[in-house]
């Protein structure tokens, strides 16, 4: 558990922190939190001769939340989103989320950014923005640019972010309706057997807009729009949730781990999807 | 002389035995100034640790260390070829069986230990590890000790002779080429024929899984070569310190009295820390060569990979009774995965360790028991987790059985198991296959234990719930979780106990200051225990000098008296009792000295608290610090000056702790979680010294158990990875997956202690996986269930479930 030998990059505005990965291209990494990087290169699985720690450049540690849209720095940590009261009232689900990351010691270090950006299908915040419809603001060489969430995610660890790019912001437009996080884990600090997120929006008995997005249920967070569309139009009774169910388990891909074989994820992301959307019809 | 304080008081001014003293440890744990082997840092230090195999079974073509030798920092390289010259490149296992230090030749695991790799700081040995390029060439993995018995492939070539043979191993006839021993007690053909007459049988197979012990602290040392006046210090995360010597001196051929082992603080060891690893011969060796200290620390991932595992037991058994219940007779077989290598910590006359305590707590006629040991690819190791010898595989056998038999039975297993209890009156018993339990009262206990939870309303509650499922009303089932068991450790008599010929005795040696405190040496080694605590109190009693007035020290050889060490509950029977009894051997002196002082005869003086007092004339007396004074400085006609005794104490007999512990569970048939919502657990260790560490103990051994039973494992894949190596996956509870534990007691003591003491510590996890175990399995007893294997992990219990047709 020692890291190989690595140059250490403490840049104080994000012009440095450009100019060394322009300088180092792939040798370079940016560390936010650093509770996804530092274990990888201690394993010796990430190599990163050159690692550029974030912590002194400035204007990515804010939470600002607008009338129509909530803005969060990359640098905010899981801690500081769980503690914002003003955050809480707006957008409920993203402190019941963070609540279920890791402990209370991780969650003081490890960020949003980070969270986002390392593209790790454990990670529960890449599901979380997808159902939330946020989109990620980098900046590179040629200036700013905005993805979506629901188009940021290749594969593990692969993202629509170039290597000589960093992740700024996370903007979110302001939630809607009832809400739910909903995860399944061995223990504390242990990634979801299977997590869904929910969004739901409704008038009267009427479902009128819900958002479904899967946690580690593949190589990628799974924003499942067929799922959320089979609860649009209907008083999510039993047949809907059903429909919901059914159309969720055809867009994940679960692989067999320590967790449990392909067979117990599916039926698991069933139950907890199942339970997400009633909690959040039930807060609609 | 007037005294101004009560007799009570008196008392409680000396926290002696039964006071719940608070931990004298705790003040440097809490505030971060223990003193661990990672805290230790000598001048010129330098840091080793290893290359290692990432596959199970392979010959080794090649190991090229230049490039690791050009390494900035990096100063030597070991490998087997190093080590051969000096007859080190092997050792003797704890099990008589000898274990590679580096591979010679080949490996047998995963993680096994390649090179040795020196350097002047962690990081460059870590790069000089890296640059090690080692040739192999790999070669069938058998991971199952079934497969293994039946495979012409050989893991152990250097235990098959040239033609073919199979020469006999240190524990009689081998079999096959991966057979270690077969093992047996018992009457064989009696159990036979009982269970083939009997009115009913129950058979079961059961896995019992292997998994570790996993200390917050890995293992390590600190190895110190003095050039100069050759003496070498040790320092290690050692459970045994004193038998650490006699082996490093016996394979090193330096002498003892050269040899410095230092325990120092211990970060747990539940067994862990027992046995010998190639990382204390390699720094000795490279300490040695370079004429300086050099410290080796194990990661997380190598502790859990490769040092001492735990259970890996495949049981099989037959228990047969009448149809009213009466048990007649117990029949156990097990295969024992020991990995490459034998390296089980037990005493050398039992290689399946106490395995035969497998009766349990109940009055079984006629039983017998074969352990075949079997090598695989796997690591070595075989320890007592928390538990005495392999009592945790007995026990959750018997456990599993007694739940078996009462399905069989159609009884109810609290009953079955109160109608089969050895009685009372019984003791001191022996039992089928061969143990005399010295004392229990087994009714009493379960009585208690039964009625504090409302046994009989849990079960009326369980039935409706039954009902609510079938109904559809829930998809939550309960469960009710017993067991009762019956441990059996203080380890032990020197007549049948020994460790490579080390007989297991104990130590304690006491001098009484001239101002009336007391240091106390002991040969035993707390991990955490509390025994500069406790000891002091069992010492406070028997001398009459305040607890709060003793120093207790264990650890380092060179000052505290031989013995065997700490593991299997062995340091209260086993050390207690020196303790004590060189306790009276000081209060024998001081009555003496009193009488003198006194101006009456010795038998006129009685020991009263903290002092003697003339009989009849309790206004009379000599407190136990003025006779302290006075045996140093004061001439007495007939005694030497001087206060101080010590005690060798063997054993006449093992202490027989038992409990009996309730635990209610519901689980979630949808998604295999469980929820502990009760526990409840009752322990009878004799007299009780400290009740407040008894009930930590208790915790501690609870919480393990738990693990054990809902999810720590060692699994390996059919290559032989390791596929639980970090904590992500090896469950290691945390605060919040653990219940409120509510505890009990009753208190029968040892007849043959001289406190009465018969230790606590791994009680509660032998107890205690059973009793999380039954739960699980009970809560699925009325859709069909018979018996599922641990660990009862989320995607097992779902599996159970799903097989019962409860997702249909």
């Amino acid at each position: 558990m020692i890291p190989a030998a690595f140059e250490y990059h403490r840049p104080q505005d994000m012009a440095g922190v450009l100019a060394v990965l322009e300088e180092h291209g792939d040798d370079a990494r940016v560390m936010a939190g650093g509770h996804s990087l530092i274990p990888m290169m201690k394993l010796r699985m990430a190599e990163v001769p050159h690692l550029i720690d974030l912590q002194d450049v400035g204007g990515m540690s804010d939470i600002d939340v607008r009338a129509d849209s909530i803005v969060i720095g990359a640098m905010v940590t899981q801690a500081e989103i769980i503690d914002h009261a003003e955050l809480a009232d707006a957008a409920p689900i993203l402190r019941e989320a963070a609540l279920q990351i890791a402990d209370p010691q991780v969650r003081y270090m490890g960020t949003v950014g980070g969270n986002v950006a390392n593209g790790d299908p454990g990670n529960d915040m890449p599901g979380l923005m997808q159902c939330l419809n946020a989109v990620f603001t980098v900046v590179g060489p040629d200036g700013e640019r905005d993805i979506p969430a629901r188009e940021f995610y290749e594969a593990a660890y692969m993202t629509a972010r170039e290597d000589e790019e960093v992740l700024t912001a996370v903007t979110i437009p302001a939630p809607k309706g009832g809400y739910a996080y909903e995860k399944q884990k061995r223990k504390i600090g242990d990634y979801a057997t299977a997590a869904a997120a929910v969004q739901i929006v409704r008038d009267g008995s009427n479902c009128v807009s819900a958002s479904i997005a899967m946690t580690n249920l593949s190589d990628t967070p799974v924003y499942s729009e067929n799922a959320g569309a089979a609860l649009v139009g209907t008083s999510v009774d039993a047949a809907a949730l059903g429909a919901a169910v059914a159309a969720m388990l055809d867009d994940i891909d679960p692989t067999e781990d320590n967790r449990g074989p392909v067979a117990f994820k599916n039926h698991v992301a069933g139950v907890i999807l199942r339970r997400a959307i009633e909690r959040a019809w039930s807060r609609a | 002389m007037k005294d101004d304080i009560s007799r009570e008081e008196r008392v409680d001014n000396l926290k002696g035995m039964g006071c719940s003293r608070k931990r004298v440890e705790d003040a440097r744990f809490t505030q971060g100034k223990g003193n661990y082997v990672d805290d230790i840092k000598l001048d010129g230090m330098l840091f080793g640790d290893f290359v290692r195999s990432p596959y199970a079974h392979a010959r080794i073509k090649n190991i090229d260390t230049a490039a690791a030798l050009e390494v900035p920092g990096v100063l030597a390289v070991l490998t087997a070829a190093d080590l051969e010259p000096l007859g080190l490149h092997w050792m003797p296992t704890l099990a008589g069986d000898k274990q590679m230090v580096l591979a010679d030749g080949k490996v047998l695991f995963q993680g096994q230990e390649v090179a040795y790799v020196v350097a002047e700081d962690r990081y460059a040995t870590a790069d000089g590890i890296e640059a090690v390029e080692v040739e192999y060439e790999e070669l069938p993995v058998i991971v199952n000790p079934f497969e293994a018995l039946k495979s012409d492939v050989v893991l152990r070539e250097d235990l098959v002779g040239e033609d073919g043979s199979i020469p006999d191993g240190a524990h009689g006839p081998r079999k096959h080429p991966n057979h270690i021993f077969t093992w047996d007690a018992g009457d064989k053909g009696t159990t036979e024929e009982v269970i083939a007459n009997a009115e009913v049988v129950a058979s079961e197979s059961m896995y019992y899984h292997r998994t570790h012990p996993c200390p917050l602290e890995t293992c390590g040392c600190v190895a110190s070569m003095d050039k100069v006046n050759g003496k070498l210090t040790l320092w290690g995360t050692f459970q045994a310190p004193h038998a650490i010597r006699t082996v490093v001196s016996l394979i090193s051929g330096i002498e003892e009295h050269n040899i410095r082992v230092i325990s120092p603080d211990i970060g747990g060891g539940f067994g862990n820390k027992v046995g010998a690893y190639p990382g204390y011969v390699c720094s000795v060796v490279a300490s040695i060569v370079t004429g300086k200290p050099v410290k080796w620390i194990e990661d997380r991932m190598d502790n859990l990979m490769t040092t001492a595992f735990a259970r890996d037991y495949h049981m099989t058994g037959k228990i047969s009774a009448t149809k009213d219940g009466k048990i007649t007779g117990l029949h156990c077989h097990v295969t024992a995965d020991h990995g490459g290598f034998d390296a089980c910590a037990d005493p050398t006359k039992f290689p399946a360790g106490f395995m035969n305590i497998c009766t349990g707590s109940y009055d079984i006629p006629t039983a017998y028991l074969e352990v075949d040991g079997v090598y695989t690819n796997k690591a070595p190791g075989g320890v007592s987790y928390r538990c005495s010898f392999r009592v945790t595989e007995a026990v959750y056998f018997i456990e599993r059985m007694i739940e078996v038999l009462a399905i069989e039975l159609n009884m109810d297993a609290a009953e079955l198991r109160r109608i089969n209890f050895i009685k009372k009156e019984q003791f001191p018993y022996t039992a089928a296959l061969g143990w005399e339990y010295d004392s229990g009262d087994y009714h009493t206990a379960w009585d208690k234990a039964l009625k504090t939870v409302d046994y009989d309303g849990l079960r009326a509650e369980q039935a409706q719930r039954v009902e609510d499922f079938k109904a559809g009303k829930t998809r939550k089932l309960m469960g009710i979780g017993l067991s009762f068991f019956t441990e059996i450790v203080g380890a032990g008599p020197v007549k049948n106990c020994d460790i490579l010929g080390l007989g297991m005795f104990d130590s304690c040696e006491i001098r009484i200051h001239p101002t009336g405190s007391a240091i106390a040496r002991l040969g035993t080694i707390s991990q955490g225990q509390g025994h500069a605590t406790t000891f002091a109190q069992i010492l406070a009693s028997e001398i009459g000098l305040p607890a709060d007035s003793i120093t207790i020290e264990e650890g380092d050889t060179d000052t505290a008296p031989y013995g065997l060490g700490t593991y299997g509950s062995r340091s209260t029977p086993v050390a207690g009792a020196a303790t004590a009894m060189a306790g009276r051997k000081i209060r024998a002196k001081a009555q003496m000295i009193a009488a003198y002082l006194l101006e009456v005869h010795d038998n006129d003086v009685e020991f009263d608290v903290d002092r003697f007092v003339v009989k009849g004339a309790p206004e009379k007396f000599k407190t136990m610090k003025e006779i302290a004074f006075a045996a140093y400085n004061q001439a007495i006609p007939g005694i030497e000056p001087g206060l101080e005794a010590v005690s060798y104490y063997d054993p006449p007999n093992m202490t027989y702790p038992f409990g009996a512990y309730v635990c209610v569970m519901d689980i979630d048939v949808d998604t295999g979680v469980p929820e502990i919502r009760r526990f409840y657990a009752l322990d009878d260790c004799g007299t009780r010294i400290n009740p407040m560490i008894i009930e930590g103990q208790v915790h501690g051994g609870l919480t393990e158990a738990l693990a054990v039973a809902l999810g720590q494992e060692i699994a390996y894949d059919d290559m032989g990875n390791v596929k639980t190596g970090t904590l992500m996956d090896f469950f290691l509870p945390t605060a919040w997956e653990v219940p409120n534990y509510e505890t009990d007691y009753t208190v029968t003591p040892s007849p043959h202690h001289p406190i009465g003491a018969k230790g606590v510590g791994e009680s509660p996890h032998v107890g205690g996986v059973p009793c999380f175990s039954n739960a699980v399995q009970d809560a699925f007893r009325p859709f069909g269930n018979r018996h599922t294997n641990m660990p009862h992990d989320h995607w097992r219990i779902w599996r159970t479930a799903n097989e019962l047709g409860l997702h249909d």
